[in-house]
Formats: C-alpha cells, sequence, structure tokens
C-alpha cells in the first residue's frame, strides 16, 4: 500500500465524494446517450442473476406448493379461494371463446382467408419480480437455446398477454409487464374489434385511451391485441373493459399479473410493418456481433 | 525480551484476525447486496417495487450516521447502479441520489448521532422524502411527463414506517457481526 502524508490522504479522502459525484452524473450522461449501453449491462447482470434466483427460489416455490399433508390441510383455503377466481376467469374465457366465434364467421365470409404464421414460443419461469417504483418488470429463465432473438418477443401467462420482452441475454429475458408505465398496446374491443389503446398506468388495471369518438368501450367487452403499429399479432386475449370508480374505461387483465409463475414468450414472424417500436431483427444482429 | 513474543503472538492470529477484521468491515455492504437480491424474489409483498429504494436508504442512512467507514462513496455508488440495473430506473440515477444522501448525512452526522432517535428518524424521512422527490422530478423529466405521484408517496410512507425495524436491526448488526474490533 502506498503511504501518503496525512494532510494529503485528508484531501484525498474529501475529494472522492465530490468525484464519485460527478462520476455518477457521468454514468446519468452515458446511460441516457446510449441506451443499448445500459441494455447490454442489464442483460448481462440478468443473466448472472436468472440462475441464483432460480436455486434460491426453489425451496419457497416447493413450499408453496405444500407437498405434505399438513401443508394441505392448511391450503383448502386458499386452493377454494383459487377455485372460485378460476370460476371467475373461466366465465371471462367464455366471452373470448365467444368473442372468437363472432371472428370466426366473419372471417370465414372472407373466402381468401390465410391464416398467419405460427409463432415460434419457448416456456420460461419467472424467477424474479425486478420492477422500480416507475416500472414493472419481471424476470424470466429461458434455455440458452431458445434465448436467441427473443426480444419483441410477447409474453402471455395460460390465460392472456402479460407482457413484451424488453431486453434478452443469453439466459434471461427481462419481460416489461402490460401495467409499467411505459407500455402501451394497440388493443381491438369487442367483436366488431373497434381500435383503441390499452396504457399501463403503473396500477393493477390499465388504461383504456383514443377509442373512436362516440363509441366508448362497453363494459364487460373482451379486449383483444390489435395488429395496428404493428408491434403486436392481432387477437390475443389481453382482458376485459371495466369502468372504475372514476368511471374511467380500463382493462382488467385476464393474465394473473401479480403471481406470475411460468410465461410462454412467443416470437411472431417479422413481416409487420416498419412501425414496430422494438425491431423484431435487431437483436438477432446484436448478438452476431456480441459473438464474434 | 518482552518484545519478540509480542510479535509471534501477533503473526500467528494475523491472517485469521486479518480476516474477522475485513468480514467485519464489509459486513455493511455485502448485506445490503444480499438484501437487495432476496427483494427481487418473487414473494408478491405489497409495494415490493419500492422496498428495494427504501432498504437501500435506510442502510446507506444508517451507515453513514454511524459507521462511514463502512460504506465508502465509491462502494455506494457501484449500490445506486446495482439498484438501476435492477429496477428499471434511468442507469446511474440511484448513485447520484444515495452520495446526495451520504453526504448529506455525514455534513449533520455531529449534531444527529449524539441525538434522540426521534430526531434521526425525522432526519432519514427528509433525507428520503428529498431523494424520493428527486426521483419523481428527474424521471418525470427523462420520460417527458408528470409521473404518477402515488408510487413516490408509498415509497416515503414505506421508508418512514420501516426505518425504525431497520434501525433496530441495524444497531444489532452494528454491536454485533459488524462491530469492529480493536485489535
Amino acid at each position: 500500500m502506498i503511504r501518503l502524508s496525512i494532510p494529503l490522504r485528508q484531501i484525498l479522502s474529501r475529494l472522492t465524494l465530490p468525484f464519485m459525484l460527478m462520476l455518477s452524473l457521468g454514468f446519468v450522461l452515458i446511460g441516457r446517450a446510449d441506451q443499448n449501453f445500459t441494455d447490454h449491462l442489464r442483460s448481462g447482470l440478468d443473466d448472472i442473476l436468472a440462475p441464483a434466483y432460480m436455486l434460491v427460489s426453489r425451496p419457497i416455490v416447493a413450499a408453496e406448493n405444500g407437498t405434505g399433508a399438513l401443508a394441505r390441510l392448511l391450503s383448502l383455503d386458499s386452493e377454494n379461494a383459487a377455485l372460485r377466481r378460476e370460476n371467475a376467469r373461466l366465465r371471462q374465457w367464455q366471452e373470448v371463446a365467444m368473442a372468437l366465434e363472432a371472428q370466426n364467421k366473419a372471417l370465414k365470409s372472407a373466402l381468401n382467408y390465410t391464416p398467419p404464421a405460427a409463432p415460434r414460443f419457448t416456456t420460461g419461469e419467472v424467477v424474479a419480480d425486478l420492477g422500480g417504483v416507475y416500472a414493472r418488470s419481471v424476470l424470466v429463465l429461458v434455455s440458452p437455446a431458445a434465448a436467441h432473438g427473443l426480444t419483441g418477443a410477447i409474453a402471455m401467462d395460460g390465460r392472456g398477454v402479460a407482457g413484451r420482452v424488453v431486453a434478452a441475454g443469453g439466459r434471461s429475458a427481462r419481460v416489461l409487464l402490460i401495467t409499467d408505465l411505459n407500455s402501451r398496446v394497440p388493443v381491438a374491443l369487442g367483436a366488431s374489434g373497434a381500435p383503441a389503446l390499452m396504457a399501463g398506468t403503473n396500477g393493477p388495471d390499465p388504461a383504456l385511451l383514443y377509442w373512436r369518438p362516440g363509441h366508448p368501450p362497453v363494459e364487460g367487452e373482451m379486449v383483444l391485441t390489435s395488429a395496428a403499429g404493428g408491434a403486436f399479432p392481432p387477437g390475443l386475449p389481453v382482458g376485459v373493459v371495466h369502468y372504475n370508480a372514476q368511471h374511467d374505461p380500463v382493462v382488467l387483465p385476464l393474465a394473473d399479473l401479480d403471481s406470475l409463475r411460468v410465461l410462454r414468450l412467443f416470437s411472431y414472424p417479422d413481416e409487420q410493418p416498419a412501425l414496430t417500436p422494438i425491431s423484431h431483427s435487431r437483436p438477432a444482429h446484436a448478438h452476431h456481433a456480441r459473438s464474434r | 525480551m518482552a518484545r519478540p513474543t509480542t510479535m509471534w503472538r501477533r503473526r500467528a492470529a494475523g491472517p485469521w484476525r486479518r480476516l474477522d477484521a475485513i468480514s467485519r468491515a464489509m459486513f455493511p455492504a455485502i448485506m445490503l447486496v444480499v438484501g437487495l437480491f432476496l427483494l427481487g424474489l418473487p414473494l408478491d409483498l405489497p409495494g415490493q417495487a419500492a422496498l428495494r429504494p427504501v432498504f437501500t436508504m435506510g442502510c446507506v442512512f444508517f451507515w453513514s450516521l454511524y459507521r462511514p467507514a463502512a460504506l465508502p462513496a465509491p462502494v455506494v455508488v457501484g449500490i445506486g447502479l446495482l439498484l438501476d440495473l435492477l429496477g428499471l430506473t434511468p442507469f446511474g440515477l440511484w448513485a447520484v441520489l444515495l452520495l446526495l444522501m451520504q453526504g448529506l448525512t455525514i455534513a449533520l452526522r455531529r449534531r444527529l448521532v449524539p441525538a434522540h432517535f426521534l430526531l434521526t428518524w425525522a432526519a432519514f424521512s427528509a433525507l428520503s422524502m428529498l431523494a424520493t422527490g428527486l426521483e419523481w422530478v428527474v424521471q418525470s423529466w427523462f420520460v417527458p411527463a408528470a409521473l404518477p405521484w402515488q408510487p413516490a408517496g408509498l415509497q416515503i410512507v414505506l421508508a418512514l414506517a420501516l426505518y425504525p425495524a431497520l434501525a433496530a436491526f441495524l444497531i444489532r448488526v452494528h454491536r454485533g457481526p459488524a462491530a469492529v474490533e480493536l485489535v
């Protein structure tokens, strides 16, 4: 260790804080100037953390699942509640089925209908809940074989759209949930498919904006994704229209966003128009560049 | 004759004692990192997203107040960057906020250390309010749109409510596994 004189050491220790402050401000500037830099760091960190989270959360999940007899007795009440919720959700699904039936009829009436290309999908476990005060996101552990080019993939749990992959590393993907403030999903309402925009508010239920003037959303209508803008494929179930206490239309998401355990990530073929905010092909190039 | 024996004793206990001293010195930083990691687990706690900054602010305030050497500024920067990468806050924002918090705490140190706990609690509340307010301003400026104030309010309320429990825990740590023993 270098031995310094006491006054010099005192000056150095006084300068550390201002120096570090300048450095951190520099970091803020770098983060603002180059978003990719932050994304790379973040997905690198996620790649390290995802397996670690998996390791730690396995016993917690085991305890939650409760394999023993006593645990099963204790979980009866919660199971009951879960069944009741399930029932409510199945009723919502009934509406999905009805909406799909209507859509199907409309499509069959159009003779030259060609079905869209099937998406590629991978399933991953939600290992961490990494949001901020103004962000809602979860970390998904995916197999390294499937992690290639996941950015922009659409995340769904068993019931509906949960969010979209914003950053993907070698074995992890960060999913921005539809409740996040930055989330904007073009949607189609009901069987008529009237366009609107679903905007995350950071709360549990995203808001509905920009519906057709004079035709407000109807309570209980199904909300499906719309292909407008090219970021989402049409017709994925998102939620149900509901009017909140302020009489503003919101979407009750079908996906169980509070306790996500497993997500399927769908990568759709790159056939959508160039308006897509997150390009579907960009991460592939980035991946090549990194592996070189 | 006395001098060689003491030399011998010190050398024999040296590596272990040094290891002990290092682990004690690093305890606050390691506890912070492990705490941040654990708060990312999908525990479905209410307001879990706000707990990470609250825990970090509490630890930085406490250690800056009672043992500034435990969390030197570069470590604080590292923890701030970790917090930014874990949550989705702009890169470097929490590093700046935590450093400001540390600077102000150290400036107030002489008055706060001998003061009653209620006063340190009030000081922490004011500082966390300041940091959260700045976070709101900067994030709103970067979006750019006025972000809702409720999440920031929740963060302040959580900081206010949880500090006594956190402080009670940290005081134990301060006296127990992280205590500096004069060798």
